[in-house]
C-alpha cells in the first residue's frame, strides 16, 4: 500500500505540473484530495493491515496529502498570477495621452520682481512701507527738497488733479512718511514698492505709470560706503554672485551726494554688448545719503543722524531679467505673456 | 550741451588724452557724456578745391561743368547739379574713391555724356543737419568765404577732425551749461588750469553812458543790466572757425554779430543780446515789469501778451525784449545795422522761468537765466563779446558799458570738518586727500583744526551745504575708492505685516486655481465705468489736465479693464481665460476734490470659456457662477474668514439679475459675484462672463483665529434627508435651520442633491443633504440621533414648509 500511496502522489504531482489553468488544478484537487479520490479509497482498506503496518500507512497517507495539498497551493499562486497579469495586459493604456490638467495661474512679472527683492531685503531685516498714490504736493516734492518752482520739477512730468493734489511720480514721499511714524527715532530701515505716474506718451520704453522700489536706511552713523555695502549684498544675491558694482556721480534734490548705481552687464561679462550699449555696465537704480533738509522734514536731527536712500524701476528690472522688449507687455495682460510666468 | 573737442583744448590741455578717455572720465565724475560723434568718420578723400572755369552743360538745364584745381597735375572735369556753382569759388571736393557720410562712395560718372570725376559738396552731403546750415549755403554746394589752397585737407579747413560730446547733464549741473565751465570740470578731474579767454578791446574816448541811459525798476529780478554801445560796424558773414564752431554746438550760423553773441553765451554760459541801436528808437533802456495784457511782437513775428510778472526791457516807452527769453522784432539786428546796444544782464532764474513757461517759449537764453547764471561773468561776457565785435565786425566800443548794477558777486563760504567728510562717506581721507580736491576745483580754502573754511566761486551754483561740498569730494576722489561696509546700527528684525502676508497668500491662492494676474492702469474713464452701471455723474478723482478722455480719471472699480483684458485676449484667440488683478481704487465723496481720496484695496477677478478642460476624456466644464463662487469660497477658507461671509441673491445694474450675490461679511456687503450681463458683455463682444469684486481690507478685517480641536475619539452617525421645498427657498435657508437645530451634536450639514422635475411638484423643488453626528464626549446611540433629527424635520416643516421627500 505504501507503493501505492507513492504512485497516487507521483500521479497527481505529474497533473499539477501540467495544470496551466485554475480550473484544470481544481480538477486535480477534487480528484486526487476530494472525499472520492483514490486517496480516501485506499484508507478504506487499513482495515486489513497488521497493527504494526497501520500506523505507517496512516503516516504516509498524511504525508502524501500534505505535500500534494501543499504542491497544488504553490502551483495556484502561481496560475493566478498569470491569470491576472494576462487580464492586467488587457487593461494597457496609452501612456502619452495627456493627463487630466491641475490648474497653474501665474505670477504677473512685476509681482514676482518685487515679491523677490522684498524677501532680499527683509532677509537684511527691512520691513515694507507703503503710502498713496494720490499725493500731497509737501509729500511728493517740498518734503523732499524740491520747493515750488524748483527746476528739478521738470524732471518729472506730473499728473495733477488739484494745485495741491498729484498722482505721486516717485514712491519717495514714503521716506518722509515712514520717518514721521518713526518720530525722529532710528533706526528706520524700509523698503517701499509700488506704483507711480508720469505723463509720459506710452511706447516701447514709457509708460504713464510704473513701478519703483523705494528703500531708506536711517540711523546714528550710516554712511556712503554702507550704501555700497547693502547694495553689493542685494545686487550678488538677485543678480548672482559674480556681479560687480559700480556707483557714478548723479542728482537726486532728495539726496546728497547722490549716485546711479550700475551693475556688471550679465550678457557680455562687462566686455561690452549692444545690452549694455558697449559700455559693459548696466543703470540699474538711483540712491545717494538722505539730504539733510530731508531728514528734518521728516522729524530727524541731521546733527546727530545720516542715512541713505535708493529707488529702482520694477519694469526695467524685470525686463533686464527675462528679457522683455516692451514696457506695455506689462499692462496688456495678454495670457500668452502671463502665462509664461507660471513657472516661476 | 554739446561740445566741440577740439573747443574745450581752447581751455585745457588734452593732448595725451584721446576724446573717448576724456569722455569716460567726465562721465565716471558726473557729467555724463551720452553720445559722441565723430564729425569726421564717414568722410573719405576730401580736398579743397578751386574753380577754374564752370559752364552749361551742352544736354542738360539744370547742370554746370566746372574744370576744378584740386591740387593734382590736372583739374578735374566735375559736373555739379547745384544752382550757385561759379568759376572762381574755393569749394569742397569728394574725390573719386572717396566717401560721404551714409556710405555714399563717389565714382567716375558719366552724367548726359560728360565725364565727372568727383563731387563738389554741400554742407548736407557733408553731414549737417538741414536746420544748422546758413541759409547762403542751405540750398547748394558750400563756398569757402576766404581762399584756401587746392589740394589741402578741406576736412581741417572745415574743423571737421571733431569730435562733439553730448553732455547729459543733471539740474544741478547747469555751471557745465558752459565751454569754460565744462573746461573746469575736466581740469578738476585731471588736475590742470584752465586757460582763460582773451578779450582785447581798444580803449575808447567816450564811454557807454554818452549815448545810452539804462534805469531798472525792478531790481530784485534784473539786479544788473550792462549796455554796451558799439558804433560803425559792418554786419556780414562771420569767418568760417566761427560758423563751424556754432554749427558743431548745434546753433545755425546767421551774421557776424548775432553769431558772437551765441558764441559767448556758448562760451561763458551768459546769454546776452545786440539791439540795433537806430531801430531802439532811444536813448534810455528801462527794465520794468508788464502791464498786464501789454503786447510785443518777437523775433519769431510772435505777437505775445504780457501778465504783469514778465519782465520787460523797454526803450523808456514801447518793449524791446522779454528779458532773458527773446528780443523783439523792431530792434532787431539786421544787414544794414550801423550801430549796437549789446546788453549783458543777470534776469532772476524764477522769473525768466515762468515767462518762458506762459509764453512755451524755451531758448539757449531762457535755459541758461532759469538755472542761474555766474554773477562773477556777466561782465566779462560782456566784454569778450565786444572784443570780438570789434575783431569781426569792426566799430568803436563805447567803454565802460552803462550799468545798473546790484548784484551780489559774493562767494558763499561752507565749513565742512574732515571729520564729516570721513563720517558721511566711510572713507579715511586725510586732510591732504580733501585739499587736493578743493585746489582742483579752484575752490580757494582755509584750513584750520582739520576743517575747512571753503568759498565756493559764484560758478557752483550747486553748492550750499557741507554735503555738497563733501559730494564733491567724494566724486573727485573716486566713488569708486569709497569702502564698502554693512551699517553699524543694531540688527531690526525684517518681516512682512500681517496685511502684506495676507496679500501674498490671496495671490498665491489664485494662482493655485489657474488664475493668472493682471496688472492694469489706474487711469481710466468714467465713461468706461458706465458700461458697467456705474454712474457717470459719480463724485470721482479727475486728473487736471488728462492726456487723453481714455485716462482722465482714477478708476473706483478693477472690472473695466479685466474686461478689456478678456476682450484683448479673445480677439487673440484666446478664449479661456481668467484674470484677477489686486490693486487701489479711488473713492471720494467730494464733488470738488480737496482731500486726498479713500484709496482702498480690492481684489477683483474676471472669468471667460472653460473653468476645466480635459477635452479626450470629454471632461470639460464651462465657467459659471458656482466655479467662481468656488473660488472665492477657497480664498475665504485660506484667509480663514469663511464663517464672517455669506451669498445674498442680489440685483445689480450692469449683471445678469439672476446670477448676482452680494458677499456680505458679519452682515454687511463687502463685494460681490456675478455674471456680467449678457447685454454688457456684448459691448465688450465678449462671451458668458463672470466676475468678483471685494474690498481686500473688509475681507481680512477680524480674522478668526484659529482654535485646535481634538480629533474625535469616538464615531459619528451619517444621516441623510431629501426635503420638498418651494423653489423661492434657498437652500442656505434650509441649512440655517438644520444648524440651528441640531445643537451641538450636529458638526457638519452638506447640500449634495437639488432637483427639479419629473416626479416633484411643480413650483417645487427637492434639496438633500447629509448630515453628521458626533459627540465629542461618548458614542452616540441611535435614539440621541433620532431624538435631534426629528426635532430638526418639525422645524423645517413650521419655518419653510418642508416636507420630507418620500
Ligand atoms: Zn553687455
Amino acid at each position: 500500500m505504501l507503493e501505492r500511496l507513492q504512485e497516487l502522489y507521483d500521479e497527481a504531482a505529474k497533473k499539477v505540473d501540467d495544470a496551466v489553468t485554475l480550473q484544470q488544478l481544481n480538477d486535480v484537487r477534487v480528484a486526487y484530495l476530494g472525499k472520492k479520490g483514490p486517496i480516501t479509497e485506499l484508507m478504506k482498506g487499513m482495515g486489513s493491515l497488521s497493527a504494526d503496518e497501520r500506523p505507517k500507512v496512516g503516516q504516509k497517507a498524511n504525508e502524501v496529502r500534505e505535500s500534494l495539498t501543499k504542491k497544488i497551493e504553490e502551483k495556484e499562486a502561481v496560475l493566478e498570477k498569470e491569470e491576472l497579469n494576462n487580464k492586467l495586459k488587457n487593461e494597457q493604456i496609452d501612456v502619452t495621452l495627456p493627463g487630466r490638467p491641475v490648474p497653474k495661474g501665474a505670477r504677473h512679472p512685476l509681482t514676482s520682481v518685487v515679491e523677490t527683492i522684498e524677501d532680499v531685503f527683509i532677509g537684511m531685516g527691512f520691513t515694507v512701507a507703503e503710502g498713496p498714490e494720490v499725493e500731497t504736493d509737501y509729500y511728493n516734492f517740498e518734503s523732499l527738497n524740491l520747493p515750488k518752482h524748483h527746476p528739478a520739477r521738470d524732471m518729472q512730468d506730473t499728473f495733477f488733479i488739484t494745485s495741491d493734489l498729484l498722482l505721486r511720480t516717485q514712491t519717495s514721499p514714503v521716506q518722509t512718511r515712514s520717518m514721521e511714524k518713526h518720530r525722529g527715532q532710528g533706526p528706520v530701515k524700509i523698503i517701499c514698492p509700488g506704483k507711480v505716474y508720469r505723463r509720459d506718451e506710452d511706447d516701447a520704453t514709457h509708460s504713464h505709470q510704473f513701478m519703483q522700489i523705494e528703500g531708506l536706511v536711517v540711523d546714528e552713523g550710516i554712511r556712503m560706503s554702507d550704501l555700497k555695502g547693502i547694495f553689493a549684498t542685494f545686487v550678488k544675491q538677485y543678480f548672482g554672485e559674480d556681479r560687480d558694482i559700480r556707483l557714478r556721480p548723479s542728482f537726486f534734490p532728495f539726496t546728497e551726494p547722490s549716485a546711479e548705481l550700475d551693475i556688471s552687464c550679465a550678457m557680455c561679462n562687462g566686455e561690452g554688448c549692444r545690452t549694455c550699449k558697449h559700455t559693459g555696465w548696466i543703470e540699474v537704480l538711483g540712491a545717494g545719503m538722505v539730504h539733510p533738509n530731508v531728514l528734518e522734514m521728516g522729524g530727524f536731527d541731521p546733527e546727530k543722524y545720516t542715512g541713505f536712500a535708493f529707488g529702482m524701476g520694477v519694469e526695467r528690472f524685470a525686463m533686464l531679467k527675462y528679457g522683455i522688449d516692451d514696457i506695455r507687455h506689462f499692462y496688456t495682460n495678454d495670457a500668452r505673456f502671463l502665462r509664461q510666468f507660471a513657472r516661476e | 550741451m554739446l561740445v566741440s573737442y577740439q573747443w574745450l583744448q581752447k581751455y585745457v590741455d588734452l593732448t595725451d588724452l584721446t576724446a573717448e578717455e576724456t569722455a569716460e572720465k567726465l562721465t565716471r565724475s558726473g557729467v555724463e557724456v551720452d553720445a559722441m560723434t565723430n564729425l569726421s568718420e564717414e568722410i573719405d578723400g576730401l580736398t579743397a578745391g578751386y574753380v577754374e572755369a564752370c559752364e552749361p552743360h551742352p544736354d542738360a538745364d539744370k547742370l554746370s561743368i566746372c574744370r576744378v584745381d584740386i591740387g593734382e597735375d590736372a583739374p578735374a572735369q566735375i559736373v555739379c547739379g547745384a544752382d550757385n556753382v561759379a568759376g572762381g569759388q574755393y569749394v569742397a571736393v569728394a574725390k573719386v574713391g572717396g566717401t560721404l557720410p551714409g556710405g555714399m562712395k563717389i565714382k567716375r560718372a558719366k552724367l548726359r555724356g560728360q565725364t565727372s570725376e568727383g563731387m563738389i559738396c554741400s554742407l548736407q552731403e557733408l553731414g549737417f543737419e538741414s536746420k544748422l546750415i546758413p541759409k547762403k549755403y542751405s540750398e547748394g554746394i558750400f563756398v569757402f568765404p576766404e581762399p584756401v589752397t587746392p589740394g589741402s585737407d578741406a576736412l581741417s579747413l572745415l574743423g571737421l577732425n571733431d569730435t562733439v560730446f553730448e553732455l547729459d547733464l543733471t539740474p544741478n549741473r547747469s555751471d557745465c551749461l558752459s565751454m569754460l565751465g565744462v573746461a573746469y570740470e575736466t581740469a578738476a578731474i585731471l588736475g590742470r588750469s584752465v586757460k582763460k579767454p582773451e578779450m582785447p578791446v581798444t580803449e575808447s574816448s567816450e564811454p557807454s553812458e554818452s549815448r545810452v541811459r539804462v534805469d531798472v525798476a525792478a531790481a530784485e529780478a534784473n539786479p544788473y543790466y550792462g549796455a554796451t554801445v558799439i558804433e560803425n560796424i559792418t554786419i556780414k558773414e562771420s569767418p568760417l572757425w566761427l560758423q563751424m564752431t556754432l554749427m558743431a554746438a548745434g546753433i545755425r550760423p546767421l551774421n557776424n554779430v548775432v553769431d558772437i553773441t551765441n558764441y559767448v553765451l556758448l562760451e561763458y554760459g551768459q546769454p546776452l543780446h545786440a539791439f540795433d541801436f537806430d531801430r531802439f528808437n532811444s536813448d534810455e533802456v528801462l527794465v520794468r515789469y508788464a502791464e498786464n495784457g501789454e503786447q510785443m511782437t518777437t523775433l519769431d513775428e510772435e505777437t505775445r501778451v504780457m501778465q504783469a510778472d514778465h519782465l520787460l526791457i523797454t526803450n523808456g516807452k514801447t518793449p524791446v525784449a522779454m528779458a532773458g527769453v527773446m528780443g523783439g522784432a523792431t530792434s532787431e539786428v539786421q544787414n544794414d545795422t550801423k550801430n549796437i546796444l549789446l546788453e549783458a544782464a543777470y534776469f532772476d532764474p524764477v522769473t525768466v522761468r515762468k515767462a518762458s513757461r506762459d509764453h512755451g517759449l524755451r531758448s539757449d537764453s531762457s535755459v541758461r537765466f532759469e538755472k542761474g547764471v555766474d554773477p562773477q561773468r556777466v561782465r566779462d561776457a560782456g566784454k569778450r563779446a565786444a572784443s570780438l565785435i570789434e575783431e569781426l565786425a569792426g566799430g568803436r566800443v563805447l567803454l565802460p558799458p552803462e550799468e545798473f548794477d546790484q548784484l551780489d558777486r559774493s562767494e558763499r563760504q561752507i565749513r565742512v570738518s574732515l571729520t564729516q567728510i570721513n563720517g558721511l562717506l566711510g572713507t579715511d581721507l586725510t586732510v591732504e586727500d580733501a585739499a587736493d580736491v578743493f585746489r582742483r576745483l579752484q575752490f580757494t580754502f582755509e584750513i584750520s583744526d582739520e576743517t575747512f573754511a571753503v568759498d565756493v566761486p559764484t560758478r557752483r551754483q550747486d553748492i550750499f551745504i557741507e554735503a555738497d561740498l563733501i559730494e564733491e569730494v567724494a566724486r573727485l576722489y573716486g566713488y569708486d575708492r569709497i569702502p564698502v561696509t554693512l551699517p553699524n546700527s543694531a540688527t531690526t528684525p525684517g518681516k512682512l505685516s500681517d496685511r502684506q502676508k495676507k496679500q501674498r497668500q490671496t495671490r498665491r491662492f489664485f494662482e493655485n486655481t489657474g488664475m493668472h494676474e493682471a496688472v492694469s492702469y489706474s487711469l481710466t474713464s468714467a465713461a468706461k465705468e458706465a458700461r458697467i452701471g456705474i454712474d457717470q455723474q459719480m463724485p470721482r478723482v479727475d486728473v487736471a489736465l488728462p492726456m487723453s478722455e481714455e485716462r482722465s480719471a482714477l478708476r473706483t472699480t478693477l472690472l473695466p479693464h479685466l474686461l478689456d483684458a478678456l476682450e484683448y485676449n479673445k480677439n487673440r484667440n484666446e478664449y479661456n481665460v481668467h484674470l484677477y488683478e489686486l490693486g487701489s481704487v479711488f473713492l471720494t465723496e467730494q464733488t470738488a476734490i480737496n482731500e486726498q481720496p479713500d484709496e482702498k484695496t480690492y481684489i477683483s477677478g474676471a472669468f471667460m470659456g472653460r473653468w476645466f478642460e480635459h477635452a479626450w476624456q470629454k471632461e470639460n466644464r464651462d465657467v459659471d457662477f458656482f466655479a467662481v463662487k468656488g473660488v472665492l469660497e477657497g480664498l475665504f477658507a485660506e484667509l480663514n474668514t469663511s464663517e464672517r461671509i455669506a451669498f445674498v441673491q442680489t440685483e445689480k445694474e450692469g449683471f445678469h439679475p439672476g446670477q448676482t450675490a452680494a458677499i456680505m461679511a458679519d452682515g454687511i456687503e463687502i463685494g460681490f459675484v456675478a455674471q456680467l450681463h449678457p447685454s454688457v458683455a456684448k459691448t465688450w463682444s465678449l462671451p458668458a462672463v463672470f466676475v468678483f469684486e471685494i474690498d481686500f481690507d473688509e475681507l481680512i478685517k477680524g480674522e478668526m483665529p484659529m482654535s485646535y480641536q481634538p480629533v474625535p475619539r469616538f464615531p459619528a452617525i451619517d444621516r441623510d434627508i431629501a426635503l420638498i421645498v418651494d423653489k423661492t427657498v434657498s437652500a442656505e435657508e434650509v441649512a440655517d435651520v438644520i444648524r440651528r437645530e441640531g445643537g451641538s451634536i450636529l458638526t457638519n450639514v452638506a447640500l449634495f442633491d437639488v432637483y427639479e422635475g419629473e416626479h416633484i411638484e411643480s413650483g417645487k423643488k427637492s434639496l438633500a443633504f447629509s448630515l453628521r453626528y458626533l459627540d465629542p464626549e461618548k458614542t452616540l446611540k441611535e435614539e440621541d440621533v433620532t431624538d435631534v433629527h426629528e426635532t430638526i424635520l418639525k422645524a423645517l416643516y413650521t419655518a419653510l414648509g418642508a416636507e420630507l421627500r418620500q
